[in-house]
């Protein structure tokens, strides 16, 4: 933004060529981009099979019957329940607890400060992966609970990282005088630190809730009550696995019009339109987070 | 001799001392210490604890037993992996996979960058970024459900206008030929709005008059992207670089399980999705382990030495 001056100055004759071309690629991107998901939402609002319709982005005779369908499916109740019960909890806890292991080893008085962290930051670069982590949630008898889906990834080591960085920014004389008022460091970290760190924690919230919201495997692999699964699974059984009982048995239904396609097109936006919706005013924390995490990689 | 003797018993006194003195220092900081445990007692339970479970890969791991009272079989459980075809075939598809996502999807968000960068009208500029950046927000479960009609044989439209054209229908999700072009692709089109934005912040961070000096010099577009950007955006690339190798052989399993099928298993099956099928669906714990912990080991590997190499030429490592 700060070349702006000097590139529009420079707008010389010969650099209309690189400039419309230049054009041309990002319009190219982007419409390479957004024509799936184009393409899906006219497949969900259309009544008959878009196969017969050409490339076009217009829907084949409107209709909401798809989306009539699919709310219909007493799955998809259940799945978006647990998904933002999982949501909410899972990113609560997480920021609470990364939060004060942050605090902790943010202070240079700490003892084996180095030590502590370098022992969480080690998990960024070896894990035990699938198989073990399995069998330990197993032999905690989580199987089936909620807590399976929130306590295995609670805290991440990277943004545990990003909040401790952006916590030894914060100069210490801000805390000093509530020490010599005789607080405890538990007090001040509420009463003054937290403040402070709100809008790292308000970005750390983001990734976390949709990593949440946006989390199907470990549900697949610990939950096998139907009462507990997650949006992301149930859309993925009715897509995937092309299994849904609801689309054969509305099969005899024929007064209405709906195609498998055209329900699967609209379970697949249902999951998907509050992740879409919300993006566009939670990317700028995104992209602060990612800035302030690579500061000190 | 005495001489020693008043030494080490000195040295005793110090050690205690400093012993003292850390349990000391630790009930000064307990608010501190309370503060930390629940996060520590996370990552010894759920991180440490599977690390050590990963003994069962030199065990012969039966659930009642546990991990701790199975018993131990040494190297047999990788020599008999290593004695599998299937497994070598897997290995394989990763690091092809892995290695033309790195050839394609590496430069790829740099030169997005530097093209969005010389986009001069900044709500256009806006415009495609955030677009840019869609992809990323969404799940590869939807876009596997949504790829999957994209590309498909009937009404993906990539197939209708291949019709329209006269050729015949592709089936790119079940045809070996064409399934790794689709998961390198769609593996860029995920992944490239997002990956620029570090280097954007790079780019936004050079100074201007050196631009405009250039300019003054005669410096030309190409002239002043070689000689005063891309050696601004050096040390972001090395340290991308470093991270990216220890992906060379991890997959992406959310993608390659949402999008593959047993018509594909040949050219599409990597490590983690082979793991599964043999741990979590077989059952055979300590062999999938195995799988698990060579991966992991080559993984930290190639971390270590991409940043040894690095460091060797400058001085922008990670640690």
């Amino acid at each position: 933004m700060k070349r702006k001056p000097i590139a529009a100055k420079k707008l010389k004759p010969s650099d209309a060529p690189f400039t419309i071309v230049n054009y041309a690629i990002m319009i190219m991107l982007s419409i390479t981009t957004l024509y799936p998901f184009i393409f899906l939402i006219t497949s969900s609002f259309s009544a008959l099979d878009m196969s017969l319709g050409g490339l076009s982005i217009i829907p084949r005779q409107f209709t909401f019957s798809n989306y009539e369908r699919v709310f219909a499916n007493p799955n998809v109740g259940i799945g978006y329940r647990n998904t933002i019960i999982r949501t909410i909890l899972g990113t609560s806890l997480s920021l609470l607890v990364t939060f004060c292991l942050a605090y902790a080893l943010s202070k240079k008085t700490f003892p084996n400060r180095n030590l502590w962290t370098g022992l969480v930051v080690f998990t960024m670069f070896f894990s035990g992966g699938m198989i073990p982590s399995y069998l330990l949630v197993k032999n905690l008898k989580l199987i089936d609970s909620m807590w399976a889906l929130i306590l295995p990834e609670l805290v991440s080591a990277y943004n545990f990282v990003i909040v401790r960085n952006y916590m030894q920014t914060i100069p210490q004389s801000l805390e000093e005088s509530a020490k010599i008022d005789g607080a405890n460091d538990i007090t001040i970290m509420f009463r003054i630190i937290l403040p402070v760190c709100k809008p790292i924690l308000a970005t750390i919230a983001l990734w976390v809730a949709v990593w949440h919201w946006n989390a199907w495997f470990d549900c697949m692999v610990y939950i096998s009550s139907q009462k507990g699964q997650v949006m992301q699974l149930v859309m993925r059984r009715i897509v995937m696995l092309g299994s849904s009982d609801q689309l054969t048995q509305m099969e005899g239904q024929s007064h209405d019009f709906f195609t498998p396609e055209g329900i699967k097109a609209a379970t697949i936006l249902v999951a998907t339109v509050p992740i879409v919706c919300v993006y566009p005013f939670i990317q700028k924390y995104f992209v602060k987070g990612v800035l302030v995490g690579s500061l000190k990689g | 001799m005495p001489n020693t003797a008043t030494d080490r018993s000195g040295d005793n006194v110090r050690r205690t001392k400093a012993t003292v003195g850390l349990a000391r220092r630790y009930w000064d900081n307990r608010y501190l210490l309370i503060l930390m445990l629940p996060g520590l007692i996370y990552f010894v339970v759920f991180k440490y604890v599977p690390i050590y479970g990963l003994i069962i890969a030199f065990k012969d791991y039966n659930f009642f037993q546990g991990v701790w009272n199975s018993p131990w079989v040494g190297l047999e459980v990788f020599k008999e992996l290593f004695k599998t075809p299937s497994f070598w075939e897997v290995f394989r598809n990763t690091i092809i996979i892995s290695g033309l996502e790195f050839i394609f999807g590496f430069p790829a968000p740099i030169v997005f960058a530097l093209l969005l960068n010389e986009v001069v009208n900044v709500g256009a500029k806006k415009a495609f970024q955030t677009i840019s950046y869609l992809p990323h927000f969404v799940s590869w479960v939807i876009l596997g459900g949504l790829f999957l009609q994209f590309f498909s044989p009937s009404i993906g439209p990539i197939n209708i206008a291949l019709k329209a054209l006269g050729a015949k229908p592709i089936y790119f999700l079940a045809d070996p030929k064409w399934f790794r072009a689709v998961l390198v692709s769609t593996d860029i089109w995920k992944a490239i709005g997002w990956g620029s934005i570090i280097y954007l912040a790079a780019l936004s961070s050079i100074d201007p008059e050196l631009y405009e000096a250039a300019a003054l010099d005669g410096a030309g577009r190409w002239a002043r992207t070689r000689y005063i950007t891309l050696p601004s955006l050096y040390p972001v690339i090395t340290i991308m670089l470093i991270l990216a190798t220890g992906n060379l052989v991890s997959d992406n399993f959310d993608q390659v399980f949402n999008l593959y099928n047993s018509a594909v298993y040949s050219v599409g099956d990597v490590m983690s999705t082979y793991m599964y099928r043999k741990g979590l669906e077989g059952m055979e714990y300590s062999s999938a382990a195995a799988v698990g912990l060579f991966n992991n080991i080559i993984s930290f590997t190639l971390v270590i030495m991409a940043n040894k190499i690095v460091k060797h030429f400058n001085e922008y490592g990670i640690w």
